[in-house]
């Protein structure tokens, strides 16, 4: 009888990442319907360990060809603990990792599967809800008793909850042979070069209302405390401010950021060809008649400077 | 050292591949008794001036339509009336010629695409190089080849795919009508017979300030008591653009499309919002429909017709001093100067002035020729944005506003008025716009 | 190397869309339906390797509306053959998608099946790796670059940050495409219409699988305000910034 929760651990260069603990803290929630919360730890070390203590158990893999992250070798390790604890849910990240284990773990042992999950909840059936169509329809999928598989989108729970102290029992789990057909050659860090604005995460976008390229360091401040990079209307780009690689619009490139910081900007239709598609808009404006408040999703009518500052400072003290 | 060629070919500017012959060098030469041997026949030798590779520019003029590139004899009539040149980009017909002749590649070269078909020299040019001829079939050519810049290929897909170069959804073409103020008849949703079929265009559509433009039409027309419809969704891209930028299996598809809306309703005459439309509708749809064309007029040219009635209502007074910039496909492409004159003089208390280029030698606003979408591209390459050039002409002739009739220009010239730091010194409105705000 | 294109069509996001009376399916009465952006990327890469290895490009898709221009378009940018599935009934999500087309693709001799990382109606998982796990074949996704090694490809797989993991995989294999190398290119219309005139698309046959593993309880679309939410201070920015998760 499938019982309990496996949440499959992810880490990169030897740190976990938050989807673990989002993933983890949204698990021990679930817990009281669903049962003891296992994390998955493939090729994790004892630090990684400590960490997870809001877990129940954690169940290390380890072995040869685990070192690093290959989708076959870890996709054949999960599909072992899968079979050793029966979990009635695993939680997998929406990830570039998590998307090469979950569908094949669904496919090849049969369970249903819901991605882009922003939501699980566990009554006598297991139901998802997962963000679909580019964020314009939710859809609530009813998965059974379990087993089943969720994929959980990043940010969809707060990370703090997983990140509880505690004293997890271990367990060592064996790691299976893997046939060798794919392998890991070598990590390859991101270029010194310029930043391509297309791939970030976080933009923050600044317009005219920067007034000077010597204020273009107030956004590149705020941009390092969001691990964001800047970028900018077509004016900067044509004065020499900013480099035409960051230009965003209909003569520049076309982005789609999950948060995209408006500065200055006033909103103009060639802007706005480019950033439309953007998950979170936010506009900061000192004329709250600027067109660009048609299109934010947030806004704020301020004075660009102050607002720069004041949060860069609130994110300086949140890390403390 | 005579060449045949066809009675209708111009002397064609090749001569200079053709070396000059070597004459047979001979000991000694006497003519009429003086003995002129020596070194004199070398210089009828070869000399390297002359030997051209002209694999590039035979390949350019091989392509039908783009011939007369070859008939240019470099008198550069054509530089100065060039607005490219004018606004830095070293270019011009004399220009593309010579680099063509001394070897360079026009398909991996910015000359292909700077072109706004403005058809200045054309006017000028007294070996009849036809730009307008030339660019569009250079640039098919170049399309297939797959050397088109990215902004091209973006717009194209947007307009194979939705209709549009916004990539918007064709269902949201109409939502600028909700804000008019006045009814506006959706043929496809009611398909009674107008007098007017109004072709609103995608610029008057889609972008923010088209919007105001086109209500602002809806409302003239709803005051003129004209009976109006429009296809709405139904409509699509005339398609001249990109006809010009180098897809006319594209423009067909648009001409197709639309002509067989139009066959749908029945009207006494199409009005286009644009110079470009109007001449795709005027000049090339009759391809499309066995050589008959529809009727189709400029709403300048439709609303000039009715002064009589719509002097009358313009009574509130617009006391600035403006000028006007003529489009390019409405002015030289079609030779309709006078009317959009005719509109704005009839606006009470106007102080009009033309701008030194106006009416026939008119300068580009730089958004001709798929000029809209190759911004980024030709920044690149010139020193300023042809509507930069101009706002600045407008400004220094004293003008408050700059009047337009073309719905590229707006978003054009309201750009320009900022990026040339002018903000708050030129206001850009469109005619109709003029004529709305002096109706009560 | 012979080369598969698995391309897949899905509601066009241009649109507003909407949800029928019974709430559980989108309302189709206006939908239009466009190529998967991700799948545009995987022809793309795959048209390169193809001009690099002298390969042969064949591209798979469901019958449907508008597919035969979806199918021409892949020819005239460089693909040699186009297979048309018919008579597949209704796939049921990618689940039942994925076991028609591996079906169609194991009778083809392939190196390298090639699809779109994801789409975004992919709610019931990836189209690449169930294709791979039906035929039991290694894949990887999120791919943005391959190149032909040693009895396979080598491939590069992004993870955040811009960091890159370089792979080597055994073929035949299974990528999903994040990125193809340059931008994918222009098939004029023209040239599309040619194509159109002097070829036939191949078809066959497919199968559905009875596969439907979840049952869809709601769709809703997530409320949203017209405009912009207006934000007094920065408490309030932060509280957005941290509901959506970016900080
Ligand atoms: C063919 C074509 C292609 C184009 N392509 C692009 C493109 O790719 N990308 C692009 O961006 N543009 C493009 N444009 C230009 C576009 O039309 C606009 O001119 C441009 O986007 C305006 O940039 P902006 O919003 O930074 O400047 P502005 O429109 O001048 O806006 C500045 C804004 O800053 C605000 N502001 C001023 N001071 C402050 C302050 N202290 N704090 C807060 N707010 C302040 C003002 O209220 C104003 O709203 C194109 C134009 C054309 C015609
Ligand atoms: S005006 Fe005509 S002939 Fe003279 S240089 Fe220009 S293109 Fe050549
Ligand atoms: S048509 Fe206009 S832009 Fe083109 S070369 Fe002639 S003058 Fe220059």
């Amino acid at each position: 009888m499938a019982d309990g929760i496996l949440v499959v651990a992810e880490h990169l260069g030897g740190k976990l990442s938050d989807i673990t603990f989002e993933m983890l803290g949204k698990a021990k929630a679930l817990s009281g319907a669903g049962g003891d919360v296992t994390v998955l730890l493939i090729a994790g070390d004892a630090s990684m360990a400590a960490e997870l203590g809001a877990a129940d158990t954690v169940a290390i893999v380890e072995g040869d060809g685990l070192a690093d992250f290959n989708p076959e070798s870890y996709g054949a390790a999960l599909g072992a603990a899968v079979e050793a604890k029966s979990p009635r849910l695993v939680m997998v990240g929406y990830t570039a990792m998590g998307m090469d284990l979950a569908s094949t773990l669904a496919v090849k042992r049969n369970l249903p599967h819901a991605t882009f999950c922003l939501d699980v909840a566990i009554g006598d059936s297991i139901t998802a809800t997962s963000q679909c169509y580019g964020g314009k329809i939710n859809v609530t999928t009813d998965l059974g008793a379990g087993p089943c598989v969720v994929s959980m989108l990043a940010g969809a729970a707060p990370a703090d909850a997983g990140r509880a102290e505690g004293t997890p029992s271990t367990e060592s789990l064996p790691a299976p042979a893997s046939a060798g057909k794919i392998r890991f050659k070598r990590l390859i860090e991101p270029e010194a070069g310029d930043v391509d604005i297309t791939a970030q995460e976080i933009l923050v976008a600044v317009g005219r209302g920067i007034g000077s390229k010597d204020d273009i360091e107030v956004a590149e401040d705020l941009a390092e405390e969001l691990d964001a990079a800047v970028a900018g209307s077509r004016p900067l780009i044509d004065a020499g401010w900013l480099p035409k690689t960051r230009q965003v619009g209909k003569s520049g490139l076309k982005v789609a950021p999950k948060l995209y910081l408006a500065l200055g900007i006033s909103g103009a239709p060639e802007h706005i060809e480019g950033m439309k598609s953007s998950a979170t808009i936010v506009a900061v404006n000192s004329d709250k008649q600027a067109p660009i408040f048609n299109f934010a999703h947030y806004g704020m009518v301020a004075d660009l400077f102050d607002v720069c500052e004041e949060l860069t400072e609130a994110l300086q003290e949140r890390k403390g | 050292m005579t060449e045949t060629k066809s009675s209708f070919a111009p002397l064609t500017a090749y001569s200079p591949r053709k070396k000059a012959q070597s004459f047979v060098q001979k000991d000694s030469v006497v003519i009429e008794g003086v003995d002129i041997s020596g070194q004199w026949n070398k210089m009828f030798d070869a000399r390297e001036i002359t030997s051209y590779d002209l694999t590039h520019m035979d390949k350019l003029t091989a392509i039908p339509g783009a011939e007369s590139m070859g008939w240019c004899y470099q008198c550069a009539q054509c530089i100065p009336a060039c607005p490219v040149d004018n606004a830095g980009g070293d270019y011009g017909p004399r220009k593309i010629f010579r680099r063509l002749q001394t070897g360079v590649d026009i398909f991996n070269h910015s000359d292909m695409w700077l072109c706004t078909s403005c058809q200045n020299c054309v006017r000028v040019c007294p070996k009849e190089v036809d730009m307008v001829q030339i660019m569009p079939a250079a640039r098919a050519a170049a399309v297939l080849e797959g050397n088109v810049p990215d902004e091209l290929v973006e717009m194209f897909q947007n307009v194979s795919e939705y209709g549009n170069p916004m990539g918007q959804s064709a269902r949201k073409r109409v939502k600028w009508t909700r804000g008019a103020g006045v009814d506006i008849r959706i043929l496809p949703k009611d398909a009674q017979p107008v007098d007017v079929l109004w072709f609103v265009g995608d610029y008057y559509a889609y972008h923010d300030r088209g919007n105001d433009a086109a209500q602002a039409m809806a409302r003239v027309f709803s005051r003129l008591e004209i009976d109006f419809g429009i296809l709405g969704a139904d409509e699509r891209c005339d398609g001249d653009s990109q006809r010009i930028a180098g897809e006319p299996g594209l423009f067909e598809e648009l001409a197709r499309h639309n002509i067989e809306q139009f066959e749908k309703y029945e009207f006494a005459k199409i009005v286009a919002s644009g110079p470009h439309a109007y001449n795709a509708i005027k000049n090339e749809y009759p391809k499309f429909n066995g050589g008959s064309g529809f009727p189709i007029e400029h709403y300048t040219q439709f609303l000039s017709q009715h002064l009589d009635r719509l002097t009358p209502l313009l009574t509130r007074p617009f006391a600035k001093k403006v000028t006007f910039h003529d489009p390019c496909y409405l002015g030289r492409h079609n030779g309709e100067y006078d009317a959009p004159r005719k509109l704005l003089q009839a606006v009470p208390g106007i102080e009009f002035g033309e701008m030194f280029r106006c009416k026939q030698q008119g300068y580009c606003c730089g958004g001709g020729g798929g000029g809209m979408w190759l911004d980024g591209f030709a920044a690149e390459h010139q020193t300023e944005r042809l509507s930069e050039n101009r706002v600045k002409e407008a400004i220094q002739v004293g003008a408050e506003v700059l009047a337009v009739c073309c719905p590229y220009e707006v978003s054009r010239f309201e750009d320009a008025v900022k990026s040339t730091d002018n903000d708050g010194k030129l206001e850009v409105l469109d005619i109709i716009e003029i004529l709305d705000q002096c109706m009560e | 190397m012979k080369l598969v294109v698995l391309l897949k069509r899905l509601p066009d996001l241009v649109e507003d869309l909407e949800v029928d009376d019974s709430g559980k399916a989108l309302d189709t009465e206006f939908l239009k339906f466009t190529l998967n952006e991700f799948d545009d990327y995987a022809l793309e890469e795959a048209l390169l390797l193809k001009e690099a290895t002298d390969g042969e490009l064949t591209v798979i898709a469901l019958d449907g509306e508008d597919v035969d221009k979806m199918l021409y378009t892949a020819l005239a940018k460089g693909a040699d053959k186009a297979l048309k599935i018919e008579n597949a009934g209704e796939a049921s999500g990618n689940r039942g998608l994925a076991g028609i087309f591996a079906k169609v693709v194991s009778s083809l001799p392939h190196d390298l099946v090639l699809t779109g990382v994801q789409s975004a109606e992919d709610i019931d998982g990836q189209l690449a790796p169930m294709v791979a796990a039906i035929l039991d074949e290694p894949c990887v996704e999120v791919v943005t670059q391959v190149a032909t090694a040693d009895g396979g490809v080598s491939i590069h797989k992004e993870y955040s940050g811009g960091v890159v993991a370089e792979f080597e995989i055994d073929t035949p294999a299974v990528v999903g495409i994040q990125a193809s190398r340059q931008a994918p290119r222009y098939a004029p219309v023209s040239k599309v219409r040619q194509i159109q005139e002097s070829t036939t698309l191949e078809t066959v046959a497919g199968s559905a699988a009875d596969t439907s593993v979840f049952t869809v309880v709601q769709m809703t679309p997530p409320e949203t305000g017209g405009g912009a939410q207006m934000l007094g201070n920065i408490g309030e920015l932060i509280k957005v910034l941290e509901s959506k998760g970016v900080i």
